[in-house]
């Protein structure tokens, strides 16, 4: 039997890729509807695991605010989903609802669609703590300047405003969560960069509820300060040193805050997670 | 002649153009309030009292409400002008909003409001031809018996009943907060700022407002 001589295969003409059906290496980030109608596409200021931040308008061009927006998650059950969603803008939403009402330095809330899955809120103009506090204290690290006298009373300030801020959300029944450095902002602008003095002032404003709660458990108000002490720790070991003026201030804050203080020696002693055992 | 103010407001299509008039010492509430009654479609408005407005952004805020709404297809009430004044409420009691945010006989502080839409988008509505802002503004004077301001904040101010807004908003609670509130932040720290406080008063009744209408109905 003759073998037949193998054809040679064709090549299959190689189909260039269908950059549709893969997908663009950056995939395109969702947009809410409400941005649907606008010329110009809106600035995404930060991206966190759940929610998108844009910063737009509220009503009138002159009137800046910043659009939380928690896109649907593909690989949720639709119900479930827009369930979760619901859930979170509309608790977040009562949260910074109560917390300004009640004196609470938070951003206002502007508009919600918990459907579409976006809240407007208050855009606040000024820099988060984290990145204030790292340059100031850059610029003590260049002047060869120790930490002493004049410069420790101002870094001490802060820290005490911080403290009174936290305190008074404590105060009014709401635990942050999620209290970083990142999380607090001082406002004001830019150009109070320039002036030296003036980089650690502003009023401080706390930010992003997302994992927000209304508590008055002792517990949930000192791991918020743990969760922050670490924090300091870790962003800012230079600081660290006066994170004791924040708790002396946050002491004085409400009625019930040094009961929260020695509590915050138990956490300290095991850590943010509560023992299972017994 | 009135004075109407016409702005778009951001995030809406082209074409939604916001008219508003705002007036006192009304004289013919009950005409007008009847005439919503009665459906007459030549008042389609939203007719709101004005003494329970805290500002401009405090208006428009429940008109973008009612648009979206209407957009979405979301209305609760019979159209984008009843919704107007039902986006004001804190609840979801229709007909108590109306009773407290609409025009009733007895009111004499009013702002008028009239939404235009598109051309394209009235196939559905016979009656809803866009008007232009003349047309309006005839009809305005031709109508209402009052006298005309701009629609400011110094005006709608100059009408508000306060102590009426933080009960309706329910906002008598917090009262004792705002004064600590400084002392979150220290003293001194915008400088002197006293002869701002009474505007600061102002703006955080509006922000309070803004935030039980954005929450209307999902509280507890």
């Amino acid at each position: 039997m003759e073998i037949e001589p193998a054809r040679p295969i064709p090549a299959p003409a190689l189909a260039p890729p269908d950059l549709s059906q893969v997908g663009p290496p950056s995939s395109p980030l969702p947009l809410p509807k409400i941005f649907a109608n606008d010329p110009a596409p809106p600035t995404l200021v930060t991206q966190g695991a759940e929610a998108l931040l844009y910063r737009t308008t509220y009503l009138l061009p002159s009137i800046a605010c910043a659009l939380k927006y928690r896109p649907s998650k593909p690989y949720r059950h639709p119900i479930l989903d827009a369930r979760l969603t619901k859930h979170r803008i509309l608790s977040e939403a009562r949260v910074l609802v109560k917390c300004r009402k009640e004196g609470v330095p938070v951003p206002a809330v502007f508009a919600l669609d918990e459907k579409e899955g976006w809240l407007m809120i208050e855009w606040i103009e000024g820099e988060v703590v984290r990145i204030r506090l790292n340059e100031w204290l850059q610029r003590r690290k260049e002047e060869g300047e120790e930490l002493r006298a004049r410069h420790e009373a101002v870094l001490k300030g802060l820290m005490a405003r911080i403290g009174s801020a936290i305190g008074r959300m404590h105060g009014v029944g709401i635990v942050h969560g999620d209290l970083t450095t990142s999380n607090l902002m001082l406002r004001g602008g830019s150009e109070d960069l320039l002036a030296d003095d003036k980089i650690l002032e502003g009023e401080v404003v706390l930010i992003d509820f997302g994992l927000a709660s209304q508590s008055t458990a002792d517990e949930d108000r000192a791991v918020d300060l743990y969760v922050l002490e670490r924090a300091f720790g870790s962003t800012h070991p230079r600081a660290e040193g006066l994170f004791s003026e924040l708790l002396v201030s946050y002491g004085k804050s409400f009625k019930g805050a040094t009961v929260v203080l020695k509590k915050l020696e138990d956490v300290r002693m095991r850590g943010r997670k509560r023992s299972m055992l017994g | 002649m009135s004075l109407l103010e016409t702005v778009q407001l951001e995030h809406l299509p082209p074409g939604y153009d916001i008219s508003l008039a705002l007036f006192r010492n009304v004289k013919n509430s009950a005409f007008l309030h009847e005439q919503l009654l009665a459906g007459n479609t030549e008042f389609e408005y939203a007719l709101i009292d004005a003494s329970v407005l805290v500002s401009r952004v405090h208006a428009l805020a429940a008109v973008y409400r009612a648009v979206s709404d209407l957009l979405g297809g979301r209305l609760r009430s019979r159209n984008v002008h009843s919704e107007i004044v039902f986006s004001l409420s804190p609840n979801n009691n229709i007909a108590e909003s109306f009773r407290r945010f609409g025009i009733t006989p007895a009111t004499t502080s009013l702002l008028v409001i009239k939404v235009s839409l598109p051309p394209s988008s009235t196939t559905d509505t016979s009656t809803a031809s866009p008007l232009s802002s003349p047309d309006i503004q005839a009809h305005l004077a031709a109508n209402i018996e009052g006298d005309s301001l701009p629609f400011t904040d110094a005006s709608i101010a100059s009408l508000t009943d306060v102590a009426r807004i933080k009960k309706i908003y329910k906002l008598n609670s917090g009262g004792g907060a705002k004064k600590t509130k400084g002392a979150v932040n220290g003293a001194g720290i915008h400088g002197g700022n006293e002869d701002g406080n009474n505007q600061d008063e102002v703006h955080e009744l509006e922000v309070a407002v803004l935030g039980a209408m954005a929450l209307r109905g999902s509280n507890n």
